[in-house]
Order: C-alpha cells, then structure tokens, then sequence
C-alpha cells in the first residue's frame, strides 16, 4: 500500500515538473494581471477587464476555431444573447428581477443551447457553411435586439447589471473578470490537454481516421459548442455590466472579427497563442488611438498576412522545441517481445465472417458476392491485381461501405453495415493506405488517439480534470509509450508527427491500432514504402500480434510477405474470390500464377 | 397585400439568385466560396450612388464604370485571396483570406463614403406603386443576367471553356485550356454579375456599406439551398427565399422573417445537406 502510494505521489511530481513550462507562461501573464491594480489607473481597469472579459470567450470559441478547425465568425451573437438575457433578467423586465449571480448562469445556459443551434450544420457539412451559419446568426440577433423593444429597448437600450459589493468598483470588478478567465483558462485547458481535445484535433486533420478509432463527431462537436456557447454568454452578461448601458451598437460585427483573429495569429491548438492574441488585440487600438477607426481594416489586413505567410500563428513561433534536428540516421527497431506486457492475450475468441458480400459503385462491381473468415490468431492475407477490391472488403468491414447485398457477422452478432465510428467498440482496427495521422499532434497523442474509446471520464469530469480523467491520461499515455516501444519509436515520443518520415508513419499506425487491444486488426499495405529491412521487422511485428491472439487481415502486394507469414491467403479478381487457401496451395495454384503472379 | 408581397419578396428575391450566381461563379472555377459575392454586391449599390449622385454622372455611364469597378475588385479577389491558398484547398484557407479581404472592402466603404444608408438614383423612372422601379429593375436585371448566362454558357467558346473546368479542372487542363486566365475572368465576370445585383437593387436596399454582410449571406442561402454551383438552383431558391422572408415581414413582422430565414437555412441544411438541387458527395476513403 505505502508502495503504491509513494509511486502515485512520485507520478505527480514528475507530471508536476513536465507541465510546469506549459504552466510558465499562463503564471506570468496571470501575475502581471495581479500587478496591474497596483501600477496603473482607472482607465487600465476598463482595459485590462475588457481583455480579460474577451478571453474568457476566446477560451470557448478556441476550442472550436483552434481546435476542431470550425470557422465561426459571427461568435459576437453569443456575446450579445449573453448581454441582454442578463441585463433582462436583472432588469426585471420580462420576469421578475433576478440577482445577477443567478442571472450569469441562466444566460450561460441560453448561450449553450444557442451555441448548438448555431453550430448545427457543422456536424454535416464544410466549413464554409458553418461560418455562414455563424454571419447569419450574427446578422439577426442584432435585428431582434433593434425590434424587440418591448424587451430589449430596441436602439435606445437597456442598463447592464450591476454586481454587488464588493464587485461594484472598477478594480473589484476587474478582479471578478479576471477571476472569470482564470476558470475559463483552466477549464479550457483541461478539455484541451484530455482525450476530447485530441479527438478534436483528430477529427479536424484526420477525420476518417478519428472514426476508426471510434470518436464520434456529432457527440465531441455538441460538446464544444455547449461549452464555447456558455462561455461566450458569460463573457456577454460581463460585458453588459461593464459597457453599464447597451445597446445594438455595442455589439459590431468588428467584435467578432477580434475574437476570430486573435485565435488565428494565436495559433491552432494551442491556448497560450490566442491568449496573447487577444490581449494584443485588445491592447493594440489603445496603443495606436488615431488608427481606431482602421482597427477593423487592420485587423483584417493581419488575418490576411498570418493566412498567406504565417499559418502556424503566434505558436508556432513559440514551439522551440520542434527546431531541432532529428537524427537523420533513425532506424526503426520494432521489439515485438514486449507486446506480451501490453496487449492482452486472447483464447478461442469469436471469428469475423463474410458472406456474399457485394457492392458496387454506378456499374462497376467492385466486390461481387465475396466470401471471407479472418480467425483469431491467425493471419488472413488478402491479395489481388489493383482494382480487386481488396481496399474495398476493407472499407466494408471497417464501415466506411455499407455491403449492397451478403452478411457480416462477428461470432455470435451481426456486423450492422456502415458506422464506421462503432467498429472500434467492436474491437475492430484498422491502418490506412496512405498513412492517416495527425500532422500537428505529437506522435504520443498520435498514439493515445487509438484508445479514445478506452476512456471512461465524460467531458465534465476532462473539463474539470476530475480524477477519473487523469487516471484515464495516465493509462493512455503510459500504453501508448510501452507500444512505441513495441513499434520501435518510443525516441521520437514528443516530435510533431508531420516531421516524420513516410515508414514511420506506417509504424505509428500500428501502434494506434494496438491501442484498442483489438481483436482484429486490418492492415491496408503495411509493406508500401518501407525497405527490405523494415519490412523483415514488419513481418515479425505482425507475426507476435497474431500470436497475442489477435485476427489478422493483410491486404499487401509484397507476396513474399505474404506467403512468408500468413496462415490463409485470398485471392481476389475483379471483386470475386480467385481462389482461398494455405500460401502453400495459392502458390502453385494455376489461375493465380497467370492472372496475378505471374511466372 | 399580396401584391406588395410578391412585388418586393421578388425584387428581394431577384438580389438574392444574383448574388447567389455570383457564388457560384467563382465556386465554379475555383472551388472556392468568396465572402466577397455580396461586398460586389454592396460595392455595386455604393459606387452606382457615388458616381450617378456624387460626381453627377449620366446613369449609363456611371453604370458601366460601377461594373468596372466590381470586375476589377473581382480580379483582386483572384490574385490576392484566391490564387495563393488554392494549392491547399482541403485547409479551408480561402474561408479566411476572402474573408478578410471583405472585411477591408467593407472597412474601406464606410470610412470613405460613410456608415449611414444614402439614397440611390431612379434609373428610367417608370412606374408607382407597386409597380415602382426599385420592385420590378433587380427582377428584369436576374433575368437578363440569365439570358446573358445562357448564352455565354451554351454559344461561346469561353463560355464552353468555363463549364468544361467547372466540369473536371484536371481534364480541362490535360485538354490545354488556359485555366488560370479562364480563372481570373470567371472573376471579372462574378464582379460584373455582383455589382449588376448591387445597381439594380439600390433603390430598395439603398447605397449602404453594411449591405454586404446581409447579402452574404442571403446571397448564400439560395445557393445552399441550390446546391454549390448550381445556378438554376440559386435562381429558384432567391426567389423562394426573397418571397417566403416578404411573406413572413408582411404576415408575422420583421423580427421574426429574419429567424424564419435562418430556421429555413439550418433545417434545410440538415435535412438536404447537398442542397434540393445537389448532386451527391465525393468520396472519402
């Protein structure tokens, strides 16, 4: 017991002293908040709460401009909705008059509710839809705001709500807003650091691949949205309060714009970027008063320039730690050894079986009438000229297809064609033809992305780092580092995936289908690309994972490899079997050698 | 009642296809939707007053050089929003780069001709009531613009030439067309197109420099109604959306036409995410 304790304690302490440089950075900019009250005036008050009031949106919206990638550009709707359902409320003009303290959360709820309206279209369709739906929303708050007089006062306005002492002087208020940030911060990037912003990250850069390892889009986007949206009509009842008096005017499209820009020269995926973002932008009107009126025109000018010459934004410019050279002598050294202390082994298992499957796109029949069994244990090769269909049995069974005609059965239970994104709860796993990882994520999270379906804590517990989170964090990371390990990668943990070379990436893809200790693993071309050494330690890989009672099914067109290591072989031709049996008997058999092997 | 409704739901609706068209102009070349469709637009309301009202020009003059004037804009779009993230379509980067290129046309127009709405020209004169220019000009303008469409699209070379890279870039190019400057006139063209919806409906709208972000996105509604590219579809839709947001003004008053126009466009979005008109989705895996 004492044991186990004093490890756990020695874990945090480590974990403390890897997150400390993350850390740095947002304890000096808080300290420097800290310090402002005594160094500066009344008017810094007004700013410095402003800023602080900005960010507390920016933090939200982050999430879903940063990291899921959405384009939302009219978030100053939200901001609005917050302002007036507060200063209502405590008006007291519709119900009877709220304590503001009451009126704050009931407003976060309205901008929740809103924030998923808005962001509707983005669980179906393109970017540019949801940036439009967003400009929409924009446009019309502010024409009901104008209408709706009876509520709003239309364009003569309404007062903003006043908080109570001690919050009701401008330096007690600044430290309520700053306060507001703080939690938003640290919200923001608990959701940011957990499985959720990863998935985020995931099915922004590499999104049928997210689906494979089983992230649901719609569920992780509804998420985010009732978060940023809550967050935005906080930052709106704050800000009601301190412009004291509101009308529609109040809310310009340029706000919007503010906040859309700082997350962009901040950088994606990251929090400390938009956070300097937005206090440069807040700062930079004061600074420059006779270019307030081109603030807009600026603003526009700088979105242009970080589009066009510097997309990584102001993060990218910070991330010292991805500069420095790798070796360029790196070899990948797989130890299949150590997968018997990861993945764990499997006995009698149920069998994936396919029955006169068929499917065909317009007239051509890319798979017709096919029959299949990948085995526990065993490794199913799955061989054919190009066209064969062979990549295509693979997007059926991973879902991506849904099978015309035939049957999939998985043991005792019917496969439910299409779905890609429960294939993984299914324990099933798959690579991709062309590697599909995340080229801004590290390799680690690359990893860590495969066992999104193993986490138990829900996006409240991950938003308030609840024990169960970090306990989830913790078995993620330390199995996706051991199976890095297995793939021979664990040196290159840290390193931005895009930097990696082509056979690395195949071998991350591996080891972020491991992560689901699946019981089948379905490998599209593994061999492509990779030397004849690497290819040798592929082969041996894929041999042990078998071995740890895993199905494989192999689609290569290295037989050699095939037949080195397989213990079934179909032969596929024109979307019907060619011919099914042991390498053994494939390799002599006549139709095969002619149409495919040739000799 | 019903006459007031059809006449300015259809002259609405008329601005709306036409810039719905300038959408899909551009998108056709390029695969890219410019936040700058309904700037041209604005850009077309504001330079008409400017050069008819300010400078005291004849109408026809004052027309040709607003049209002018928005193929140009149009060109700087290509060259300076488009052409440099074309290379990485699948980012999305041209969201934000004509984005903030519309931004600076907007900044740009009310600080030099002013925020407040100012009045725009009568053009020929004719009519009152609800037969007044300022209805019927945006629906005569939408169908000229067709015709002329046609035309360009089904009889002329460069017409060809534009559906034949909006069909498959990549064979048009094998095929030897000259795809970037069919690009950049597609461009000149949407300009043309845009600052004609922006002339012909400036009576109703008037000369405002917040037009833009309005008809940017009830230009876009049409198309995603339509579907991407789609121009019939963009007529059809305009015009359904110029009269259902009419009839909801008239019927239940202007606060809640703007939330029905938005409710039609989310639940339309989900429902048809291709659009009533469009075609189906590329693949994926």
């Amino acid at each position: 017991m004492t044991a186990v304790t004093a490890t756990s304690a020695q874990g945090e302490s480590g974990a403390w002293r890897t997150a400390l440089p993350h850390i740095a950075p947002f304890l000096g900019i808080l300290a420097l908040a800290l310090l402002l009250p005594f160094v500066s005036n009344d008017y810094w008050a007004l700013i410095g709460t402003r800023m602080a009031i900005y960010w507390v949106l920016v933090a939200g919206l982050n999430l879903v401009v940063g990291f899921a990638g959405h384009l939302a550009i009219g978030y100053v709707a939200l901001l609005t909705l917050g302002a007036y359902t507060t200063s209502v409320l405590v008006a007291g003009n519709v119900t009877p008059a709220l304590p503001v303290f009451l009126a704050l959360p009931i407003a976060g709820c309205v901008g929740a509710l809103f924030g998923v309206i808005v962001g509707l279209p983005a669980l179906r369709l393109r970017t540019f839809y949801f940036a439009m739906s967003t400009l929409g929303f924009a446009t019309i708050v502010t024409q009901i705001a104008l209408a709706w007089q009876s509520v709003t006062g239309g364009g003569i306005g309404i007062a903003g709500p006043e908080f109570p002492a001690p919050f009701d002087t401008p330096w007690g208020f600044y430290a309520l807003c700053v306060a507001f940030a703080v939690v938003a911060t640290w919200m923001s990037a608990n959701v940011a650091r957990s499985r959720f912003g990863r998935a985020l990250i995931a099915v922004r850069d590499a999104e049928v691949a997210a689906e494979a390892t089983g992230i649901s889009k719609p569920r992780m986007l509804i998420a985010i949205f009732l978060f940023a949206g809550a967050l935005a009509a906080i930052a709106g009842g704050l800000f009601a309060t301190l412009q004291t008096y509101i009308t529609p005017d109040a809310f310009t499209f340029d706000l919007s714009v503010l906040f859309f820009i700082a997350i962009l020269i901040g950088g994606r995926g990251s929090i400390l970027g938009p956070m300097l973002g937005t206090i440069i932008l807040t700062i930079l009107p004061e600074i420059a008063a006779p270019l307030a009126a081109w603030s807009t025109f600026l603003y526009a000018v700088l979105l242009l320039v970080i589009v066009l010459v510097m997309p990584g934004g102001i993060a990218a410019l910070l991330d010292f730690r991805n500069r420095r050279p790798l070796a360029s002598n790196r070899a990948i050294v797989p130890r299949p050894a150590v997968l018997a202390d990861i993945v764990r082994r499997r006995t009698g298992g149920k069998h994936l079986e396919l029955r006169g499957i068929a499917l065909s796109f317009g007239n051509v029949k890319a798979i017709d009438g096919l029959d299949l069994d990948v085995t526990p244990g065993q490794i199913h090769g799955l061989i054919g000229p190009n066209g064969s269909g062979k990549t295509t049995t693979l997007n059926v069974i991973s879902g991506y297809y849904a099978a015309k005609a035939g049957a999939m059965t998985l043991g005792e239970d019917v496969l439910p064609p299409g779905q890609p994104a429960l294939r993984a709860a299914c324990g099933i796993a798959r690579t991709f033809q062309t590697p599909r990882v995340i080229g801004e994520a590290s390799v680690l999270e690359n990893v860590m992305i495969g066992g999104s379906v193993e986490g138990r804590a829900t996006f409240v517990e991950a938003m308030l780092s609840a024990p169960r989170n970090r306990e989830d964090e913790r078995m993620l990371a330390a199995k996706a580092r051991a199976l890095l390990g297995v793939v021979g990668l664990e040196t290159l943990a840290e390193v931005r995936a895009d930097r990696l070379q082509h056979s690395e990436l195949r071998f991350i893809e591996i080891a972020r289908a491991l992560m689901l200790d699946p019981d089948f693993l379905l490998l599209d071309e593994p061999a492509a690309g990779l030397s004849n050494d690497e290819i040798e330690r592929l082969a041996s890989l894929i041999k042990a994972i078998s071995a740890r009672g895993t199905g494989v099914l192999l689609v290569e067109h290295h037989a050699d490899l095939i037949f080195d290591i397989c213990h079934q072989v179909t032969v596929l031709n024109l979307g019907r079997t060619l011919a099914a049996g042991t390498p053994a008997e494939i390799r002599v058999h006549k139709e095969v050698v002619s149409a495919y092997l040739g000799g | 009642m019903l006459a007031s409704i059809l006449a300015s739901g259809l002259a609405a609706g008329a601005i709306y296809a036409l810039v719905g068209v300038t959408y899909n102009t551009m998108f056709s070349t390029s695969r890219v939707m410019s936040f700058t469709a309904g700037q041209l637009a604005m850009l077309g309301g504001v330079l008409g007053s400017m050069f008819t009202l300010k400078m005291g020009m004849p109408i026809i003059v004052g027309f040709v050089l607003t049209l002018a004037a928005c193929a140009i804009v149009g060109v700087i779009t290509e060259f300076v929003a488009v052409r440099p993230v074309l290379k990485s379509l699948d980012q999305h980067l041209y969201v934000l780069s004509t984005l903030a290129l519309a931004l600076m046309i907007q900044q740009i127009a009310a600080i030099k001709w002013g925020t407040e709405p100012q009045p725009f020209p009568r053009v020929i004169g004719l009519g009152s009531g609800v037969w007044e220019e300022k209805f019927w000009l945006p629906v005569i303008a939408c169908a000229v613009t067709i015709v002329a469409l046609e035309y360009l699209y089904r009889r002329t070379l460069v017409g060809r030439a534009f559906v034949a890279i909006a069909e498959d870039n990549f064979a048009a190019r094998a095929l030897g067309l000259p795809e970037r400057n069919l690009r950049v006139a597609s461009y000149a063209l949407a300009g043309v197109i845009g600052g004609i919806a922006g002339f012909s409906g400036g009576q109703l709208l008037l000369a405002f420099f917040a037009n833009g972000a309005l008809l940017n996105f009830y230009g876009f509604v049409p198309v995603a109604l339509g579907g991407l590219g789609n121009n019939r579809g963009a007529i059809f839709g305009g015009l359904a959306l110029g009269l259902f947001q009419q009839a909801a003004n008239f019927l239940v008053g202007g606060i809640f036409s703007s939330v029905a126009v938005f409710t039609l466009f989310i639940v339309v979005l989900l429902a048809a995410p291709q659009g009533l008109f469009g075609g189906s989705s590329a693949r994926r895996v």
